[in-house]
């Protein structure tokens, strides 16, 4: 059998197969609500995607205050304690009282 | 008053999407007839078809206007059956077993007198329509584009991206492998 004019035949045959250039019903209008349904995001998308932003900023903040926590030199004397004088605001009142019951 | 393509491709990308709607309407006849040509189910036609359509609302941005938005579409398109050729390489290495019986007495007439089966016959049709489902995708595009589109081998390395020599191997292989599926087919059934 001849293989390369059964090629050429079918292909010509190929060849006379018109397009079909059907469209379904109100396609465009299908393509268009697809588009506006993906322009408008629901809550639930907007919300996460905020939660997902706030995270990742939380994150750097935390990583630029442990870099510079390290690398920046600390004196004492310079940076009061703070631990001491958040101790010492707080039990203030106390030591007060503790004063005042102790004079005669 | 009606607008210009121009105008609607600006609109659009000025945040109208409602403008996207009439190309739609003006282009969807040409997307359905060229994937039409690579799948053969309606809800695979249908889904090519918008995919190409989302596509190009998102890609909107990159179309320069250089060349009419049609051919920009077009490359848009093919490329898209050629994802879905790829996505859908099932059933190829099928036997021939299934031809039906008006398809069998085209290749029979063929054989006896080569003249007397013509191309016109809904027989051959099918065979051609069997023979490119068993292509490789880039055979089957390339076959198609070439053969059957008659393009030059320029115009399918711009719509595919590929390189005019790549598009030249691709077809010598292509032609390769459908003269191997056809040798396969009429030795099922003649030798």
């Amino acid at each position: 059998m001849n293989l390369g004019e059964l090629q050429k035949k079918l292909t010509a045959a190929a060849r006379l197969q018109a397009p079909d250039e059907r469209v379904p019903y109100a396609f465009e209008k299908r393509i268009t609500a697809v588009i506006a349904a993906r322009a408008m995001p629901d809550f639930w998308t907007v919300w996460s995607r905020g939660l997902w932003r706030a995270a990742v900023s939380c994150v750097i903040v935390a990583v630029v205050c442990g870099a510079i926590s390290l690398l920046v030199p600390s004196s004492s004397e310079n940076n009061p304690d703070l631990s001491q004088d958040f101790e010492n605001t707080l039990l203030a009142s106390a030591d007060q009282g503790d004063n005042s019951s102790t004079m005669p | 008053m009606e607008r210009s393509e121009a105008e609607l491709i600006a609109a659009v990308l000025a945040g109208d999407s409602a403008s996207f709607e009439p190309l739609v309407a003006k282009y969807s006849p040409r997307v359905f007839a060229t994937a039409r040509r690579y799948a053969r189910r309606e809800v695979e036609i249908e889904d090519i078809a918008q995919e190409v359509w989302l596509k190009a609302f998102d890609k909107l941005k990159t179309f320069r206007g250089e060349a009419p938005f049609e051919h920009w579409l077009m490359r848009m398109t093919v490329r898209t059956c050629y994802d879905f050729l790829r996505g859908h390489q099932r059933n190829r290495e099928s036997s021939f077993s299934e031809i039906s019986e008006p398809e069998e007495d085209w290749l029979e007439r063929f054989v006896a007198e080569p003249g007397s089966a013509a191309e016109d016959a809904d027989a051959a049709k099918l065979l051609i329509d069997r023979v490119l489902d068993k292509l490789s995708p880039p055979a089957r595009l390339i076959i198609q584009l070439l053969e059957i589109e008659d393009r030059s081998v320029k115009e399918i390395a711009e719509i595919t991206g590929w390189s005019v020599p790549l598009v030249k191997v691709r077809a010598f292989r292509a032609r390769g492998e459908m003269r191997k599926i056809l040798a396969r087919m009429t030795k099922d059934k003649y030798l």
